[in-house]
């Protein structure tokens, strides 16, 4: 944790946090994480946490800390309905060139 | 054309998995629980409010109707905030489901009229027989009210199915039109405007959550107390 210096007792790779391991331990980082349903929840419970006490449970804490959440939450859904939208379906109100009356509705 | 109004209204699926379950997992994250007597803001505005819903709710019924009340408060809560997270860009709002509002409403329904016929058969039974009715007309006025009874689920559920869609695609719509006047710019301004005073009137999506509770509540308590 701390940047200054090194530790007396090398910290074993598993337990490093991402910030600090090597770019040549990444793979075998990565494969060591806990990867069962316990382990993805916990990784969930911690994240959820880290934001709740880093943005909502502080003794002033501002309507930012809910608007992020709704912003991620409106970039989530835009991703999840990209399929859709690639296709202008506006076309039917559309005033084209000469054609305005296909797609009436 | 059906395929371009409708998209919005599509439960989303990811690989074939039903994501719609994600999204209505999500509204509860955004209200935190807490053991302590003296909270954060968020926590603080979110229990005033939970005890003003509560207040107003339960004042009118007796104590076996109060057993009920975690059940309503967290439908309203529940439905409020789903109709409210709704209204964001892009967002998929459950309770334009048809499917979702009746699993909702039949299961509360069914459970007023059995705790009525359990408790006080009679009184129940009676209900079916408004005062006052000239002989002949007893036996059709009997099937009448029976309907009626019956109907009171699928009224529930179609109306909130029925408001929620019809303001969302309202929106839609007048947003795309507003959208291809862009280009001719006449009446650019009132088109916004109207959007504008819209989305104001659609936030009125609470008072619709009001509804829903209210009706139920309302049959709930002429069950119960009569």
């Amino acid at each position: 944790m701390a940047s200054v210096g090194e530790c007396p007792a090398p910290v074993p790779v598993k337990d490093k946090k991402l910030l600090e391991v090597k770019l040549g331990e990444l793979p075998s980082w990565i494969l060591m994480r806990d990867f069962s349903p316990s382990g993805i929840f916990g990784a969930f419970q911690r994240g959820y946490y880290r934001y709740y006490n880093k943005y909502i449970n502080v003794k002033k804490g501002s309507i930012s800390g809910i608007t992020m959440v709704l912003a991620c939450y409106v970039l989530f859904s835009y991703s999840f309905s990209y399929k859709h939208l690639k296709t202008p379906a506006g076309r039917s109100w559309a005033i084209s060139e000469g054609n305005s009356q296909e797609g009436v509705v | 054309m059906n395929e371009s109004l409708f998209t919005p209204f599509i439960t989303p699926t990811v690989l074939g998995l039903p994501a719609a379950v994600l999204v209505i997992l999500f509204p509860p994250l955004l209200i935190p629980t807490s053991k302590h007597f003296i909270n954060n803001r968020l926590i603080i505005i979110q229990q005033w409010l939970i005890r003003l819903i509560l207040k107003q709710m339960m004042t009118t019924h007796n104590a076996k109707g109060r057993t009920w009340s975690l059940m309503l408060t967290s439908l309203i809560i529940f439905i409020a905030s789903t109709n409210l997270l709704g209204l964001l860009p892009y967002s998929f709002t459950p309770t334009t489901q048809l499917s979702m509002n009746l699993a909702m409403a039949i299961p509360l329904w069914a459970s007023t009229v059995a705790m009525g016929l359990r408790f006080k058969a009679k009184i129940t039974l009676t209900h079916l027989l408004p005062q006052g009715t000239p002989t002949p007309l007893i036996p059709m006025l009997i099937i009448i009210e029976t309907v009626s009874l019956f109907i009171q689920p699928l009224a529930l559920a179609v109306r909130l199915t029925a408001n929620i869609t019809a303001g969302h695609l309202l929106m839609y719509l007048i947003g795309s039109s507003a959208l291809a006047m862009l280009a001719i710019n006449l009446p650019l301004t009132l088109i916004t405007l109207t959007i504008l005073t819209l989305l104001t009137i659609l936030e009125t999506a609470i008072a619709l959550i009001q509804a829903y509770v209210f009706t139920l509540l309302v049959s709930l308590y002429l069950h119960d107390n009569s």
